[in-house]
């Protein structure tokens, strides 16, 4: 370089949309999900004022909704001790891990299997996202995760006795398999023909429902002749269920799933930052047009984004199963959300793994914490409860959304402060 | 600019026209304010007459429902008489030349009653005899009392045809000065801050062997209109060959079928002697061809990715930035470090988002990953657009470096300067044709007349 250049005098560049709103995102990053939260439980607080009546009660309400949802347990330490796994001894533990003594480790078992699968849709979706893709059908997905995972979970030990291990394996895998190929068909579609994956996703949500609704209801070729009130498939092999490690495990105790879908967390953010492909599908997604001219192909970072979006939420479906549910009935398949709420946590967790880790946190206690059990009858309703749930869910989505109104709100206020400081 | 007109809103200062504040929510507050904007981009609907372009908006009605198309037509006519345009007012905005259509643009605006007129890069898509023409119109404009603002990042043009010259250098006002004592070479100063060399110091140079030779390329377009109809050309090593022409003669798909971007729909495309007509971006990539692409930002830049990621688009998939899919990015970064300070990328550090760097330094961060490569062949399209003149002065030297290295250039440009400056062979590109080969010591008007077709494009007004 020729001395001429390096005399050019040193100014900072010039300030880019893209620059500003970049700053804006990561100055928000933390800040901005925080008091989107803040905001929904602010406006949920005037939804229980008007039933309750009372500021009192409002503020016992969220204290009981606290209270159920076990989160109270990590507050509440003191000298205990807990069990080293395959042997007797025991070592000083601060937190009480007896269920049965605890009422509060027993709630947090609750939340944490509900967060294993609201984790593992919402990194379905945030993954898909990343390549630009908006998945909705993360419930479509969990499900044919479900569906496949009860098949061969009930199915296969007819045919082959297996050991535990390996059924649980081809379980969780066929699972994956099931919703990878459903999420794939989406991606297929969308790199080949542009059909709009939120279209497709949706779409074939309800061919899984039905699909399941035939198997499993009345008359279906799957269905157990147990109950024809309640059609359901029958129960999955005792084998194929996952292993209990904290708590009862004919009362829904933590399964090992837990650390499974904390290993996805880690395989999420690897995947993304740490491979090939996951450069490939951060440049289609940020810009298909400069990474097709980069020689990425863009149709095959689609389909690629949704089959693995398509794992993920399978694995959920798979674990849901083996861990807790056990078995499949038509009104799970027809009336479970979990997928949906998948979206929402992608949202809130700005479809980064701690983030998805945090925002599943949050549904899954509010989830926990508004069920009717918990909530005391003299201070709130418990029929309102779970709307109260839903209602808090639906406002953070909603002020998700605005995030950006919140980010100019913020600006402003910084920036009027910054006028009276000079005045 | 989009301030003054409206389109965007300031964060602080004011705007006074003829001494009274204002503060404008939307163009139409300035168009009320007698501000008049011609955009680089015309804002016409082709399907349409000229005088219902013109008219669009604050038409003339019959019972306030129905449009007075005769009303509109004569008045627009006598408009333009009296301005001494040629134009025919009931001619569709798609039949007549872009000349033209700019005009249409103007006499939009002063028949909103402007006699303030904003003309954002105007010559850009004109030939130099439409530019001439096009001068004349705004000087006789200016003798009718109105007040023109000439945005424009050629200095002759801004010797030429302005009475007082501002100089902008990163949104701040530099200088602002009376043309008359005006050199270009003391407006370059202005606007990079030190003396540039307005010249390009090209040493002859005897080309060797033939790397890119294309033979009877046909090509088309989005739509399935065939935009390159039966181009041949050869670039050989160490030598410039530069392609002139009015924009959208076929230049866009002629690159993207030299790229692999597009497929060509005959002809035969050969890269040192390896046939690579269908091959895709990537074995294009391989084969050696390296590309400036003409949006940088659109194409040549994942703008939210880093610098370091950047420079790794086309390396990310082999050792030692990857290996097995596993990628290393602290490799990735050392890589960035070296090309940072090799190519004078500044504004940032590795980790920096490439969105956040100045037009200049992002066109760096291009150049030294496509020249990092050792490319046998690299296409430059449009290489200095957007750029100020310190970092054109920095594109045109490294272009004439990697020649002289024995890198064959292909050279698509708009700017006529930046062709006949750099080339070694001119091509002209009219139609998806080329209409002729020149040598560098073509003048401008031998090409602008080439660029037309040699003149038999000229439509009837």
């Amino acid at each position: 370089m020729s001395e001429s250049v390096r005399q050019l005098p040193e100014e900072p560049a010039p300030e880019s949309v893209v620059a500003r709103y970049g700053l804006l995102q990561r100055a928000g990053g933390i800040l901005v999900p925080i008091l989107t939260v803040v905001l929904a439980f602010l406006v949920g607080g005037i939804v229980i004022l008007l039933t309750t009546g009372s500021v009192a009660d409002t503020l016992e309400t969220y204290r009981e909704i606290f209270k159920g949802s076990g989160l109270s347990w990590f507050f509440d330490v003191g000298n205990n001790s807990i069990g080293i796994p395959f042997t007797d001894a025991h070592v000083w533990f601060p937190w009480d891990t007896n269920e049965a003594v605890s009422e509060s480790a027993a709630n947090l078992q609750q939340t944490l299997i509900l967060w294993v699968p609201l984790v593992l849709t919402g990194l379905a979706v945030a993954f898909a996202f990343r390549c630009g893709l908006f998945n909705i059908g993360g419930q479509g997905q969990y499900l044919a995760g479900s569906i496949a995972a009860v098949l061969i979970a009930t199915e296969l030990p007819k045919a082959v006795a297996l050991p535990s291990f390996v059924l649980i394996v081809v379980c969780v895998l066929g699972a994956m398999i099931a919703g990878a190929a459903l999420a794939g068909i989406a991606g297929f579609l969308k790199g080949t023909v542009g059909a709009h994956e939120v279209i497709t996703t949706i779409m074939l949500n309800w061919i899984v429902i039905w699909v399941g609704s035939y198997l499993f209801g009345v008359g279906g070729p799957f269905q157990t002749g147990a109950s024809s009130a309640l059609p359901s498939s029958e129960d999955i092999s005792e084998k194929a269920a996952l292993p209990v490690f904290w708590g009862d495990p004919f009362l829904q105790g933590l399964h090992i799933g837990f650390f499974i879908a904390l290993a996805a967390l880690v395989v999420y953010s690897l995947t993304l930052n740490r491979t090939t492909l996951g450069y490939e599908v951060r440049a289609v997604g940020h810009n298909p047009e400069g990474a097709r001219y980069g020689g990425i192909s863009v149709a095959r970072n689609y389909f690629l984004a949704m089959a693995i979006a398509g794992l993920f939420a399978g694995l959920a479906g798979a674990l849901d199963i083996l861990g807790w549910q056990f078995r499949l009935d038509t009104t799970q398949l027809q009336g479970s959300q979990i997928g949906f709420i998948g979206i929402a946590v992608a949202l809130l967790g700005r479809n980064t793994a701690l983030g998805v880790g945090l925002a599943g946190l949050l549904f899954a206690a509010l989830q926990t914490g508004t069920a009717s059990r918990n909530l005391d009858p003299s201070v709130f309703n418990p029929e309102l409860a779970s709307s109260l749930a839903i209602i808090i869910q639906g406002l953070v989505v909603l002020f998700v959304g605005a995030d950006v109104i919140i980010l100019l709100a913020l600006r402003r206020i910084r920036r009027t402060r910054a006028r009276g400081a000079t005045a | 600019m989009n301030v003054l007109y409206g389109l965007y809103r300031a964060d602080e200062g004011e705007i006074r026209v003829g001494g009274e504040q204002v503060i404008f929510h939307s163009p139409k507050d300035a168009i009320e304010h007698g501000i008049g904007m011609v955009h680089q981009h015309f804002m016409l609907i082709p399907v349409m007459t000229v005088a219902e372009n013109i008219v669009l908006g604050v038409e003339p009605s019959v019972h306030g429902v129905l449009l007075d198309y005769g009303t509109a037509s004569s008045s627009v006519r006598k408009l333009a008489d009296s301005f001494g345009f040629a134009v025919d007012t009931d001619a569709l905005v798609q039949d007549i030349t872009v000349g033209q259509q700019q005009r249409v643009e103007i006499l939009k605006a002063l028949y909103r009653k402007a006699d303030i007129l904003i003309l954002d890069e105007p010559t850009a898509v004109l030939t130099p005899q439409e530019a001439g023409e096009l001068f004349e119109i705004l000087r006789s404009l200016t003798e009718e009392g109105l007040s023109i603002i000439f945005i424009t990042h050629k200095l002759d043009e801004v010797l030429e045809i302005a009475d007082r010259i501002t100089v902008l250098r990163r949104g701040k006002l530099i200088s602002t000065l009376p043309a008359k004592g005006a050199t270009e070479e003391s407006l370059a100063r202005a606007m990079v801050g030190r003396d540039v060399l307005l010249e390009v110091e090209k040493a002859e140079r005897a080309p060797g062997e033939t790397l890119l030779q294309v033979d009877g390329l046909r090509v088309h377009d989005d739509r399935g209109v065939q935009k390159v109809r039966g181009v041949s050309l050869e670039v050989r090593a160490g030598e410039i060959v530069g392609i002139a022409g009015v924009d959208g003669n076929g230049q866009t798909e002629l690159i993207d079928a030299l790229t692999g971007l597009r497929r060509p729909d005959d002809g035969r495309i050969e890269l040192g002697g390896h046939d690579v007509t269908h091959d895709s971006a990537r074995e294009h990539f391989a084969a050696g061809i390296g590309h400036i692409p003409e949006d940088r930002q659109r194409r040549g830049l994942v703008l939210e990715f880093s610098i370091a990621e950047n420079l790794a688009l086309h390396e990310f998939r082999k050792p030692p930035a990857s290996r097995l899919g596993w990628l290393f990015p602290r490799r990735l970064l050392e890589r960035a470090g070296r090309l940072i300070t090799e190519f004078d990328i500044r504004g940032g550090d590795p980790t920096t988002p490439a969105g956040s760097l100045s037009g200049g330094n992002q066109q760096k961060v291009i150049l030294a990953r496509e020249i990092d490569r050792d490319p046998r062949v690299l296409i430059a399209a449009q290489p200095t657009r957007g750029l100020d003149v310190g970092a054109i002065e920095f594109v045109h030297r490294r272009l004439v470096e990697e020649r002289d290295r024995g890198r064959a250039i292909l050279l698509v440009s708009l700017e006529l300067d930046e062709i006949l400056s750099l080339s070694d062979r001119i091509l002209v590109l009219y139609e998806g044709e080329f209409v002729g080969e020149f040598p560098p010591t073509v003048t401008q008007q031998e090409l602008g007349l080439a660029m037309t077709g040699g003149g038999q494009g000229e439509q009837a007004a």
